[in-house]
C-alpha cells in the first residue's frame, strides 16, 4: 500500500514536471551517420534551453529527404546533398526553398584483410577504382604492389566487399571513384546504392567489417568513425597532391578547408578528392536540411538558435565523438546563411 | 455441454422458434458475428495488402510491365530495375532449405511421436518450441560465425573437389552464398516442421496403429505405411508453413547470402533474395521509381508465395486422390 502510494506520487510528480515544461517539440529525421553527434547536441541544447526539445529519428538520408519534403518533420538530415530534382520537388510541394547546413565532417576509409600483411597499405585512386571495377583482380598487381614496396602481397584473388544497404557511406565512396576514374563515372556512377560490377554485399558498417574479417584477401570500405571505434585496420589513400594520407580528424578538416574557396552559395558541395597537401581525399560533409519558411515562428526561432549554437559552441562536441570539425571559413559563411530562414 | 444450465435444457424443444432477440440475448448471434468478423479480417488484411502493393508499385508496373520479371539488372543510378535475380535467389534458397529441412524434420517428428518414450518426446518438444521462438537475427549470427567459416573450410572443399565439374558445385566460395543461406533457413524452419508434424502424428487414432499391428506389420511398417499416410495432409501443412517462413525470411538471409543480385547455377555463389533487397534498400530509396520498384518486388514475393502454395496444394489433391482410389479397389 505504502509502495503504491509512493509510486503514484512519483508518477504524478513526473507528470507535473512534464506538464509544467510543455516543451516546444521539433521533429527531424534523416542520416544515420551523424546520429551520435546529433543526439548529443540535441540533448545538451535541451539542457541549456529547457523549453526546446528536438526529436531526431535516424531513418536514413533518403527517408529524411522524403519526410522533410512531405512536411511530416520540421527538418531533415542527409549525407549526400539533395539533387536538383529533389530541390525542385520540395519547391513544388512546399512553395519555398530548402537550405543545406553542413554540420560536421566524416570520411570513408578502405579496409582490408590480407593474410601476412599487418601494416597500413597505400592505395592509389587508380588501384581502388580498378579493384572495385573488377579490373585489378590480384593483390600483387603492380598497381597495388608498386606503391607498397617492401610489403609481401600475395598472388591471391581480391574479394571486394561493399555495402548492401543504401547508405551515405556508399554515396561518398562512389562519388570519389567517379571523380578519379573516367570508367567508373561512365559505367557505375554515384549513388547511395549502385549496380556493383563485382563483390559481396554486407549490411551496414558492421556487416562489411564482418565479411572482411571472415574472408581472406578481401577489401571493402567503412566509415572512419566506425573503423576508429572498432579498431578496424585501414589504409592510406593518395590525394590530389600526390601524398598518401591516412584519414584522421585533421586530414578530413583539411579537405573541407581546401574547398572553401569554390564552395557554392548553397553548400551543396562534394569535397572528395579535395585539393590541399594534407587533405584526405574521401571526406564529406553531412548536412541538416532546413526549410526557408516556417509556419510556426516559435519553431523557426528555436531552429535558428540551435543552428547558431551548433556552429559555435556545438562544434566543440564533435572531436570527442570522432567527427571532424567544420573549418572556420565554412562556419562564418553558414552563420550568415541562417538569416535566410524566415 | 456438461455445464449447460438445467433451465436452458428445459427450453430445448422451443429452440427453433426462439426469436432473434432471445438468441441475441443468449449470445449465439453475437458470438457468430464476432467470430465472423475475426475470420473476415484475414481476408480483409490480405486484400488490403495486395491493394497497397498494387497501387504503390504503379510506376514500376507501367514502366517495366512484364519485363520486370525477366530483367536481370538492378541499377538505382540509371533507374533500371528487374526482379529476376531476386526471384531466382528466393526460390533457390527456399528450395535448398526445404531439401534439407523436410527429411530431417519429418524424420525427427516420427521419432518423437511414434518411437520415443513420452517423457523424452515432451522434453525435446520443449526445446523445439524454444528454437521456433529464437529471433531470426540470432540464426543470422549463427550463420555468420559458424556456418560461413565451415562452408569455406569444410563443406566447399568436400563438395567442390569431387563434384566441381558439375555447374552446381563450380566456382569459388566466399563462405556466403545460396547454400549457406539455405542451410541457415533449414535450421530455422526445422522446428516448425517437427512441431506441427509431431502434433499431427500424435492425433492419428490409436486403432489405426493397432489394426496394422494386428495384421502382422512391424512397428516401422505400421508407422510408415499407415500412420504417416494418414497424417499426410497435416505434414504437408507443416511444410507449407516452413516454405512460407523460408520465402519471407529477411534478416538471417541478408547476413549470409552476400547480397549480390546475380544469377548463377553454382550453390556456392553469392546471391540476393526479394525480402533481403527490400530490407536493405528501402530506407535510402529516394526516387519514386526506385521506391515503387521495391514495392513491386513485394508484390512479386506475394505472387511467388501464392503460386508456390497453390502448386503444393495441387500436389496434395492429386496425391490424395490417387491414394483413395487405390483404397477403393
Amino acid at each position: 500500500m505504502k509502495r503504491t502510494a509512493l509510486l503514484l506520487t512519483a508518477v504524478l510528480a513526473l507528470a507535473a514536471i512534464v506538464w509544467a515544461e510543455n516543451p516546444l517539440l521539433i521533429n527531424g529525421a534523416g542520416a544515420t551517420f551523424p546520429y551520435p553527434i546529433y543526439s548529443k547536441w540535441f540533448d545538451v541544447y535541451h539542457q541549456k534551453n529547457g523549453n526546446i526539445q528536438f526529436n531526431y529519428q535516424s531513418v536514413g538520408s533518403g527517408a529524411g529527404i522524403k519526410q522533410v519534403t512531405e512536411g511530416t518533420v520540421d527538418f531533415g538530415a542527409t549525407d549526400g546533398p539533395m539533387n536538383d530534382d529533389q530541390l525542385k520537388a520540395f519547391q513544388d510541394k512546399r512553395g519555398s526553398a530548402i537550405l543545406h547546413f553542413p554540420t560536421v565532417l566524416g570520411a570513408v576509409v578502405p579496409t582490408y584483410n590480407v593474410p601476412g600483411v599487418t601494416g597500413a597499405l597505400n592505395f592509389t585512386p587508380e588501384a581502388l577504382a580498378g579493384v572495385f571495377l573488377g579490373k585489378i583482380t590480384k593483390w600483387n598487381d603492380p598497381a597495388i604492389a608498386g606503391v607498397n614496396k617492401g610489403v609481401n602481397l600475395p598472388a591471391e584473388d581480391i574479394v571486394v566487399v561493399h555495402r548492401s544497404d543504401g547508405s551515405g557511406t556508399t554515396y561518398v565512396w562512389t562519388d570519389y571513384l567517379s571523380k578519379v576514374s573516367e570508367e567508373w563515372n561512365s559505367k557505375v556512377k554515384k549513388s547511395t546504392s549502385v549496380n556493383w560490377p563485382v563483390g559481396l554485399g554486407g549490411k551496414g558498417n558492421e556487416g562489411v567489417t564482418g565479411l572482411i574479417k571472415q574472408t581472406p584477401d578481401s577489401i571493402g570500405y567503412v566509415e572512419l568513425i566506425y573503423a576508429v571505434q572498432n579498431n578496424v585496420p585501414y589504409g592510406s589513400v593518395k590525394n590530389s597532391s600526390g601524398n598518401f594520407i591516412k584519414a584522421d580528424l585533421a586530414s578530413v578538416s583539411a579537405a573541407a578547408a581546401g574547398t572553401t574557396k569554390d564552395m557554392p552559395e548553397d553548400f551543396r558541395v562534394s569535397i572528395t578528392n579535395a585539393p590541399g597537401k594534407t587533405s584526405y581525399p574521401i571526406s564529406s560533409f553531412t548536412w541538416l536540411l532546413i526549410p526557408t519558411k516556417f509556419q510556426d515562428a516559435g519553431k523557426r526561432d528555436a531552429i535558428k538558435g540551435f543552428l547558431k549554437w551548433m556552429l559555435t559552441d556545438g562544434q566543440g562536441y564533435a572531436e570527442p565523438l570522432s567527427y571532424a570539425k567544420l573549418p572556420k571559413e565554412v562556419v562564418e559563411r553558414e552563420l550568415k546563411a541562417i538569416g535566410k530562414v524566415q | 455441454m456438461a455445464i449447460v444450465n438445467p433451465t436452458m435444457q428445459d427450453a430445448g424443444p422451443v429452440v427453433a422458434s426462439r426469436s432473434f432477440l432471445s438468441r441475441l440475448r443468449d449470445g449465439d448471434e453475437i458470438a457468430r458475428l464476432i467470430t465472423f468478423l475475426f475470420a473476415a479480417s484475414v481476408v480483409l488484411i490480405t486484400v488490403l495488402l495486395v491493394f497497397e502493393l498494387w497501387t504503390n508499385s504503379a510506376l514500376a508496373r507501367q514502366k517495366f510491365g512484364l519485363h520486370f520479371f525477366v530483367t536481370r539488372v538492378w541499377d538505382p543510378v540509371t533507374d533500371e530495375y528487374g526482379a529476376l535475380p531476386f526471384i531466382f535467389g528466393t526460390v533457390m534458397t527456399s528450395a535448398i532449405a526445404l531439401l534439407i529441412a523436410v527429411p530431417l524434420g519429418i524424420g525427427a517428428s516420427i521419432f518423437l511421436a511414434e518411437l520415443a518414450p513420452a517423457r523424452v518426446s515432451d522434453t525435446l518438444q520443449f526445446f523445439i518450441d524454444l528454437l521456433a521462438a529464437v529471433p531470426s537475427v540470432i540464426y543470422g549470427l549463427l550463420g555468420v560465425f559458424i556456418i560461413v567459416p565451415l562452408m569455406r573450410t569444410v563443406i566447399y572443399p568436400a563438395l567442390n573437389k569431387p563434384f566441381g565439374y558439375l555447374p552446381m558445385f563450380k566456382g569459388p566460395s566466399y563462405g556466403v552464398g545460396f547454400l549457406t543461406a539455405g542451410i541457415v533457413l533449414a535450421i530455422m524452419v526445422i522446428p516448425y516442421i517437427i512441431s506441427v508434424s509431431r502434433e499431427v502424428l500424435l492425433s492419428v487414432p490409436r486403432d489405426q496403429r493397432e489394426a496394422a499391428l494386428a495384421l502382422g506389420s512391424t512397428r516401422w511398417e505400421s508407422t510408415w505405411k499407415v500412420v504417416v499416410p494418414f497424417a499426410k495432409t497435416g505434414i504437408m501443412g507443416s511444410i507449407f508453413l516452413a516454405l512460407a517462413r523460408a520465402l519471407g525470411e529477411t534478416m538471417a538471409v541478408t547476413m549470409v547470402i552476400g547480397n549480390t543480385p546475380k544469377i548463377s547455377a553454382s550453390i556456392f555463389s553469392p546471391g540476393d533474395t526479394i525480402a533481403s533487397v527490400i530490407a536493405n534498400q528501402f530506407t535510402e530509396a529516394t526516387g519514386d521509381l526506385y521506391l515503387q520498384s521495391l514495392v513491386g518486388l513485394g508484390l512479386v514475393l506475394f505472387l511467388l508465395t501464392f503460386i508456390l502454395n497453390g502448386m503444393a496444394r495441387l500436389l496434395i489433391v492429386v496425391t490424395t486422390q490417387k491414394g483413395s482410389g487405390k483404397g477403393n479397389q
